[in-house]
């Protein structure tokens, strides 16, 4: 009997989502936005990536760039082994089975004069899956996934509360079966206690299937909640990626250090440790030169200003990009 | 009322059915519930022409200048050449109207197809036909369609086709801003991202939020086709073989010393139709921006 050694393929499968050195740029009338730049992150099937950062820093931007919402600048972006940055909108028809998005207003993103039965279907109509028969069964099956009482087909989505209007954005999400959700901020406009009902739901539903998240906040105690990885992102660039544990006791950038501790009940180790960042967020437009933190961080020496830090691995799956790294 | 109670919404409108909400709005309105009366009136007349005036409206069956009132066989009396006016007010609501509603659909569905495919797809389309639209815009739409009416002879199709071939600049644009809003809304988005086809989400998804404005537009095109036709035969450039009001006014200028009635009556006719789309079109306008409003 001659034992398989395990082979280097299948130690390492291709991961679901691979986005390489993506840059996505604005072109406004104050000039450039460059609103992603070069973020670079894997994702394996199955597994939820939390994506953080605060308000205006790209996460929308990178997540319709993995849509193809926007054009990206350069990069690529691989699904299940393929590059799809360059598929043309026909020719994407396909792969958007397989991709599916939530968006942070479920109100704007479903059509206000149909009825939740024709919502549900139109993805299976768009791409010709099942008959009459099957389809509405197929509603009847989402709406019981998501939580909704059967008798909600027949409404619109007006006659919704919010929490249940994003139950109606997953459900729709979830219509083609897809290995990869991308949910832009999906609690974000919900109330504390129905933000936790939805995260439950999304973390039973990734439970059943192996289905993966992109989930994306800016909120990172919601991110740390429910995600696998995290993934922190300043200013259009990913300055922290690492397994959901290892960044809650090991940060290593100071502006991850600093989005633990703004978390309330959450104090820094040591007084020494204490970190605040003050300041707004250096606009897209002229990204500060060499790091791009360094007008906001208590730690910021000379070559913070010149050099732009890499990400370099802290630990294993563990990447920061910061000059004074402490490795742990 | 007419409706079944099921389908009766909450008085301000906000119930599960968002038709039924905006035609109860339009009626509680003094203005539009007016515009909606005269419309269905000269709609009545164009109906009851042929019953009532089964022969040609430009026969002449009567003593000229007979005056309103004079006659009960002749209530509206007689023109020059002793032509029955309410046979000619009657017919001529079928022409003004079909002239109106034709032209006017034309204009739509140049105006909608250009706005959207402009608004839409942006870049070297929407420049290319933006440039289309400027330069219709150069000329003044009436002297358009009489320029083209002149030279093609006046016909009821060639008369329909000037209109509305000339009418649709303004739509065009609006559609456009409108589509343009929405193009890169969460809505479209999200249609884009379950793999909607580009004509899927023009048609199902950004035209019918459109819709508010170009039902607006709509009832205005009408009305100033139909006011583009009765100055086209008031200047001689009418179907000869049909009557028109546009063309009654025209005949009767010569004698509104003496008789005045002869031009005026028509131009009554004229006026309320014109008058009741615009009234029309101002409460569909205010009815459906509250709507807007509450979405
Ligand atoms: N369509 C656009 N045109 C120009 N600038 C944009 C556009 N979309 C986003 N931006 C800019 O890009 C930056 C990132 O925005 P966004 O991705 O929405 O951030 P986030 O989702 O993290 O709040 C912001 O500065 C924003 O103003
Ligand atoms: S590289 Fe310098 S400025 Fe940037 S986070 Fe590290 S210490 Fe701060
Ligand atoms: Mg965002």
């Amino acid at each position: 009997m001659t034992a398989n050694p395990p082979s280097a393929e299948l130690a390492t499968p291709d991961p679901l989502l691979s986005v390489r050195d993506l840059s996505v740029r604005f072109d406004t009338a104050e000039g450039p936005v460059h609103a992603v730049d070069g973020v670079s992150f894997d994702l394996k099937a199955g597994e939820i990536l939390g994506l953080v950062g605060e308000s205006g820093c790209g996460k929308s931007t990178l997540a319709r760039a993995i849509l193809r919402l926007v054009e990206p600048r350069a990069g690529s972006i691989s699904l299940a082994g393929s590059d799809i940055t360059h598929l043309s909108r026909r020719q994407l028809r396909g792969v958007r089975r397989q991709v599916q998005m939530v968006f942070q207003d479920p109100y704007s993103s479903l059509a206000p004069r149909w009825t939740v039965a024709e919502l549900l279907t139109e993805p299976l109509v768009i791409h010709g899956v099942g008959d009459r028969a099957e389809r509405r069964r197929h509603v009847g099956d989402l709406l019981d996934k998501v939580g909704l009482p059967a008798d909600a087909a027949q409404r619109y989505p007006h006659e919704f509360s919010g929490g249940q209007r994003q139950r109606l954005g997953i459900a729709r999400a979830l219509a083609l079966d897809p290995r990869l959700v991308v949910l832009d901020e999906p609690v974000s406009a919900l109330d504390v206690s129905v933000q936790a009902q939805i995260l439950n739901l999304l973390v039973e539903l990734q439970r059943q299937s192996d289905i993966a998240f992109l989930f994306i906040s800016h909120d990172l105690s919601v991110v740390e909640y429910l995600s696998d990885r995290v993934a922190v992102m300043y200013l259009g660039q990913i300055v922290e990626i690492a397994d959901r544990d290892s960044l809650w006791r090991h940060p290593s950038h100071p502006y991850t250090r600093a989005l633990l501790q703004a978390i309330p009940g959450n104090p820094p180790p040591s007084a020494d440790d204490a970190l605040k960042i003050e300041g707004d967020l250096p606009s897209p437009i002229a990204p500060p030169p060499g790091c791009r933190f360094h007008t906001r961080c208590p730690y910021a020496e000379q070559r913070c200003r010149i050099d732009n830090p890499a990400l370099r691995t802290v630990a294993p799956g563990h990447q920061a990009a910061c000059h004074l790294m402490r490795l742990s | 009322m007419a409706f079944p109670d099921s389908l009766i919404l909450s008085a301000d409108g906000t119930g599960s059915h968002p038709r039924f909400a905006l035609l109860r709005r339009l009626l509680r309105r003094p203005s539009a519930l007016c515009g909606l009366v005269l419309m269905a009136a000269i709609l009545a007349m164009a109906v009851l022409a042929h019953p009532l005036y089964p022969d040609d409206p430009l026969d002449m069956v009567a003593a000229p200048f007979l005056h309103p009132g004079t006659d009960a066989a002749f209530p509206l009396g007689s023109d020059m050449l002793g032509r029955d006016l309410a046979a000619g007010i009657f017919h001529g609501a079928r022409i003004s109207l079909l002239i109106g509603v034709v032209a006017a659909l034309v204009s739509l569905v140049i105006g909608i197809g250009i706005g959207a495919l402009s608004g839409y797809y942006g870049g070297r389309i929407d420049a290319g036909l933006m440039r289309l639209t400027e330069l219709f815009q150069t000329i003044p739409p009436f002297l358009f369609s009489l320029a083209i009416v002149a030279i093609l002879q006046p016909s009821i199709a060639t008369i329909t086709g000037a209109i509305g071939i000339t009418a649709w600049p303004g739509l065009a644009r609006l559609v456009r801003a409108e589509v343009l809003k929405l193009r890169h809304s969460e809505l479209v988005e999200a249609s884009i991202s379950l793999g909607a086809s580009d004509a899927r989400i023009i048609l199902l998804h950004i035209l019918p939020n459109v819709l508010a404005p170009i039902v607006v537009s709509a009832s205005i095109l009408v009305a100033s086709a139909i006011l583009s036709e009765s100055s086209l035969a008031f200047l001689g450039l009418g179907d000869p073989n049909v009557v028109s009001w546009g063309g009654m006014v025209g005949a009767g200028r010569e004698v509104i010393r003496t008789d005045w009635y002869v031009a005026t009556i028509p131009g009554i006719a004229i006026l309320a139709a014109v008058l009741a789309l615009n009234l029309l079109g101002d409460g569909l306008n205010d009815a459906l921006n509250r709507k807007g409003q509450r979405r």
